[in-house]
């Protein structure tokens, strides 16, 4: 089911966390006996179904599997998975979690999150989140408005959004979460749509896999407040021009094929503005189409990619695996430190504590 | 001239100077050599919030008070007797506090017509000694060029000049230490290690030190050395410790008591941070540091630590209170342990960073929305932080509950000789995590049960719900700020049920109160009609107070809360008991707010929020005020009887 990536990993994001070898486990083993309560038609639904489906494959014991979100629609999530979980408070889970897989190498750690919830009031603990690399992965919903709030504009919405607290449109510039993800040095930062279960599933497996935090933006539609935002590039008829497709490896070429099969467009470097552009294949040639390296150490250039996501009606859209590279943990060096210092020491802990309080220029009153 | 030694029972100096003079750290080496002959002690370290003000200035002048006796004490001193002024600001910024005849020895060498005027001088008041105009004619003035004699003596290392006069604070110290007839080896050896590996530094400050000594047995300014002599004190091994590392002392204690590893989440904070410095050194047992991006991150690091089976803890001061709240409350609803330390500081807002307050206390009571109940648990003295430390940990994982610890600027940076406590004789903890499902679904047919795990199933003597950590198969649950169906847990808009929930989350924190000690109070004569009642830092103040009152022959009683939330039982029949309530504190009334409200207590409140621990003459008379009107008699403090003066 999943979708082979042809990513080799060095060090697994779940290594450390015990496996499961019972009888085999399907999506019904992770699902609680809660009833779900989003809206008809929520596209947090097909989210939920191709997470259910997906974390058997892990491969990793249930009760070893923790997800914590924080305030907003999405945020009800981890209710509806039979594992450990935490429903927090608004835009703090990145903290929470941080704490969870600092404190627990053997736990498999995952943040569900909306726009508002990590862009807004949680904007600071997810740059910081990205910036430490803690071993954890975030699902970032995006559905681009405020849902549980019944409607606002959030800070994905497209500038001139007219909602209940914008009459007149809103004047506030909107973040990419892919190009703030970038800046702030994640090493995972990946892309991928509610409604393509396959996709989704590869990225899934792809972000776990991955040692550091994985940052997941889901683009996720929300049929009361924002409907249709994705239309673009969900519409079989429109959807090959808006879906940029990032394969590791590959050329990246999108658009109606052309006689080879392939996208007849292609991005390039623009050397007028040092970014990347789309082109024509037939006017600049194959060979100057940028081959996609999630691996390229140097952000610049998948941050220039990311560049090309719209910032108003989403026409276009870079869709897969941005950036994915090794660099230490937060939480395994952190761990490492207290190990080394556990190693360098003996007694029993009461003795240690009696040598510490006892410790400095003492006297003897008899 | 031979010199002449004078016994007394107790002194009081203040080393003041310059930010950078090393202030703090001479007043330190002078309290450890005093640690070390056997006085009893307390300190009181008064500094700028701005780390180098500008050199010379009134606001960049850094004192440190040093109270030692040959007695059991409790405060730093109202007055200094003696005074060390290194520069024309620190001599100005506190004449104000210094009594008639107190000394002041002050470096000359600083008293130029630039310094004076930075400071606020128009004439250099060392000019007109004994003359007519006198502003110092109140004083006994020791003028000494300090530096001048500092870089003469440590000529020989060739050290800047700069460099050479930095030394004059080991010259003073020498100088001191020699008047007061301290022991010199620990200082001598704390420089040697400081400064190992700048061996000039380390051999300019080691001859300051013992050239100022030199200094004071040679020179005819100074012909009367004291002696104060070493303090009764129960048996057992001491070390002179501070609040701030006492407390994190107490919370590695707290987490080897409970075999639990602590996850320190934190934002670095005046003057909490040395928590924080001082944990992230003992890794070997078990401790984490996190230092977050902000208030909020530090402690949702500690609740998600906890949730993981940790001992989650945050440490700050008011303002990170306030950002922390929303959190707090999360900690309340999901019923994770968790300690909340605030070393209070003046507010609101900004206020006064390095300086001491307890207006904190509505602030850790009620400063949530909703019904948020947390413990609070407040230290009375540096060496105290320990016990306090270790009890809120008793709080938090027994009861499975956030604790606030209330300490505060005066505790944390003020140090006290503490009497090492045995590992043995401290409380074991028991986290006694779940490991079983709790609730039987229903009984087959076979008899056979089927089970399933209820997270908000509770204790019947405590009320603790079970602390079940991922990890522990079958028992698979979520918590979360959402309101939680009595029992199991899952979410509930219920109106019966959250009044049910609200009303048990505050029973469970009153049931607390059956686990504390009946209180002691302190009523030696069992006649008095006034009871003093305190918390926190004021400790020593209180008791002073106290001491003169019953020390000028007349009937007081004392009594001290550790625990304010909730109250020990006993509590509403002892302020019963008595005709007058004083409650002195460092804010507008907050404790007595509290005790009017839930024991309707007529509680008189005795209120100053300078920055600074309350003063015990002061009151010592407004309790003698109190005491008058309470008995109807007439209360004159100035003749006290003979020991009155000690305390």
């Amino acid at each position: 089911m999943s979708t082979d990536l042809g990513l080799p990993v060095t060090r697994s994001g779940v290594e450390g966390v015990p496996t499961y070898d019972g009888p085999p486990q399907t999506g019904k083993d992770f699902t609680s006996d809660q009833e779900v309560r989003w809206c008809p038609g929520c596209g947090d639904y097909a989210v939920l179904k191709a997470v259910q489906s997906f974390l058997p494959q892990l491969g990793l014991r249930r009760e070893n599997i923790v997800f914590v979100s924080g305030i907003g629609c999405s945020s009800r999530f981890p209710y509806y998975l039979d594992t450990y979980g935490m429903h927090s408070i608004h835009g703090r889970a990145p903290s929470i979690a941080t704490g969870i897989a600092t404190a627990r190498e053997d736990l498999s750690v995952w943040v569900v999150t909306g726009d508002g919830d990590a862009l807004s009031i949680g904007g600071n603990h997810l740059i910081h989140a990205l910036r430490r690399n803690v071993n954890m992965t975030i699902l970032l919903f995006n559905n681009r408005i405020y849902g549980l709030t019944k409607g606002q504009y959030s800070p994905t919405s497209e500038t001139g959004k007219v909602t209940k607290s914008t009459p007149m449109g809103s004047v506030d510039h909107p973040f990419n979460p892919v190009s703030l993800a970038l800046g702030a040095e994640a090493s995972f930062v990946a892309r991928t749509i509610d409604s393509d279960r396959k996709h989704l599933t590869a990225v899934l497996s792809a972000a776990a896999a991955h040692r550091g935090t994985s940052l997941v933006e889901i683009y996720q539609n929300c049929p009361i407040f924002n409907d249709g935002a994705f239309d673009a590039i969900k519409g079989n008829d429109t959807k090959a021009d808006a879906i940029i497709p990032l394969e590791h490896g590959q050329p990246i070429r999108f658009g109606a094929p052309d006689s080879s099969g392939l996208g007849q467009k292609g991005l390039v470097r623009d050397s007028e503005t040092g970014g990347v552009k789309v082109a024509l294949v037939a006017d600049v040639g194959e060979d100057a189409i940028i081959v996609h390296d999630v691996y390229n150490p140097d952000p610049t250039l998948a941050f220039a990619i990311s560049r090309l996501t719209d910032s108003g009606y989403l026409d276009q859209s870079p869709i897969g695996i941005f950036r994915q590279v090794e660099r230490p943990t937060y939480d395994d060096q952190a761990r490492a430190q207290v190990t080394t210092a556990r190693e360098a020491v003996s007694g029993t802990p009461a003795e240690r504590l009696a040598a510490l309080i006892g410790g400095g220029d003492t006297w003897t009153v008899m | 001239m031979p010199k002449q030694v004078k016994q007394v029972d107790r002194v009081i100096i203040r080393f003041a100077g310059d930010s950078g003079d090393g202030m703090q750290l001479t007043g330190d080496r002078f309290t450890q050599e005093s640690a070390a002959f056997g006085n009893d002690l307390v300190t009181l370290p008064n500094f700028p919030a701005e780390i180098r003000a500008p050199q010379g200035t009134l606001p960049g002048v850094s004192s440190f008070q040093v109270h030692f006796a040959d007695h059991d004490i409790l405060t730093a001193g109202d007055a200094p007797d003696v005074l060390v002024a290194m520069n024309p600001a620190a001599l100005k910024a506190n004449l104000s506090d210094l009594p008639t005849g107190a000394a002041i020895i002050v470096d000359t060498h600083d008293f130029s017509d630039r310094n004076l005027t930075k400071a606020g001088y128009t004439a250099n008041p060392l000019a007109s000694l004994g003359d007519a105009n006198d502003q110092l004619g109140d004083f006994q003035v020791f003028p000494v060029d300090l530096t001048g004699m500092t870089v003469e003596a440590v000529k020989e290392f060739g050290l800047s000049r700069k460099d050479a006069a930095r030394a004059k604070n080991m010259f003073a110290l020498g100088l001191l230490s020699w008047m007061y007839g301290r022991p010199t080896e620990t200082t001598i050896d704390f420089l040697a290690r400081r400064f190992a590996k700048v061996e000039d530094i380390r051999d300019a400050n080691i001859t300051a030190f013992k050239a100022g000594w030199n200094f004071g047995e040679t020179t005819e300014t100074f012909m009367v050395q004291y002696e104060v002599k070493p303090a009764p004190m129960a048996p057992g091994v001491y070390r002179n410790i501070s609040g701030n590392l006492a407390l994190a002392y107490g919370l590695v204690a707290g987490a080897v008591q409970s075999g639990l590893d602590i996850v320190l989440g934190t934002y670095p904070i005046t003057p909490a941070s040395d928590i924080l410095h001082e944990l992230s050194k003992h890794k070997s047992f078990g401790v984490t540091t996190f230092q977050a991006e902000d208030e909020i991150a530090g402690i949702g690091a500690a609740i998600g630590a906890s949730f993981s089976g940790k001992l989650g803890i945050t440490s700050t001061s008011g303002p990170g209170i306030a950002l922390k709240s929303e959190a707090i409350g999360l900690a309340v609803m999901t019923e994770l342990p968790l300690v909340v330390v605030d070393v209070q500081r003046g507010g609101p807002s900004t206020g006064l960073p390095t300086k001491t307050e307890q207006a904190d206390l509505l602030q850790a009571m009620f400063g949530r929305n909703g019904e948020a109940p947390v413990p609070i648990v407040a230290p009375q003295s540096p060496g105290d932080c320990f016990d306090a430390a270790v009890e809120a940990i008793r709080i938090a994982v027994t009861y499975r509950t956030p604790v606030m610890l209330l300490s505060d600027g005066y505790l944390a940076n003020g140090s006290e000789p503490w009497r090492i406590p045995e590992v043995d004789d401290l409380p074991r903890i028991d986290p006694a995590f779940a490991t079983t499902t709790n609730h039987v679904v229903r009984t087959n047919d076979d008899g056979t049960e089927e089970t399933e795990f209820w997270p908000y199933l509770r204790d019947e003597e405590t009320l603790a719900r079970p602390w079940a950590i991922p990890g522990t198969p079958g028992l698979e649950h979520r918590i979360g700020g959402l309101e939680k169906g009595d029992g199991h847990g899952n979410i509930s808009y219920d109106p019966a049920n959250h009044d049910l929930m609200v009303r048990t989350r505050q029973a469970k924190v009153d049931r607390i109160a059956e686990s504390l000690p009946p209180l002691e109070v302190d009523d030696p004569s069992g006649a008095a009609k006034v009871l003093v009642v305190g918390w926190g830092s004021t400790y020593g103040p209180i008791g002073a107070g106290v001491r003169r009152v019953r020390k000028a022959g007349f009937n007081v009683a004392q009594v001290h809360l550790r625990h304010l939330n909730p109250f020990p039982k006993d509590l509403g029949d002892i302020l019963g008991r008595y005709d007058k309530v004083l409650v002195p504190e460092m804010n507008l009334g907050q404790l007595a707010l509290l005790l009017r409200g839930k024991y309707l207590v007529d509680a008189i409140g005795y209120n100053h929020v300078r920055g600074l621990p309350l003063k015990a003459a002061e009151l010592a008379e407004a309790i003698g005020h109190l005491v008058a009107e309470a008995e109807g008699i007439e209360v004159d403090l100035t003749t006290p009887t003979p020991e009155g003066a000690q305390a």
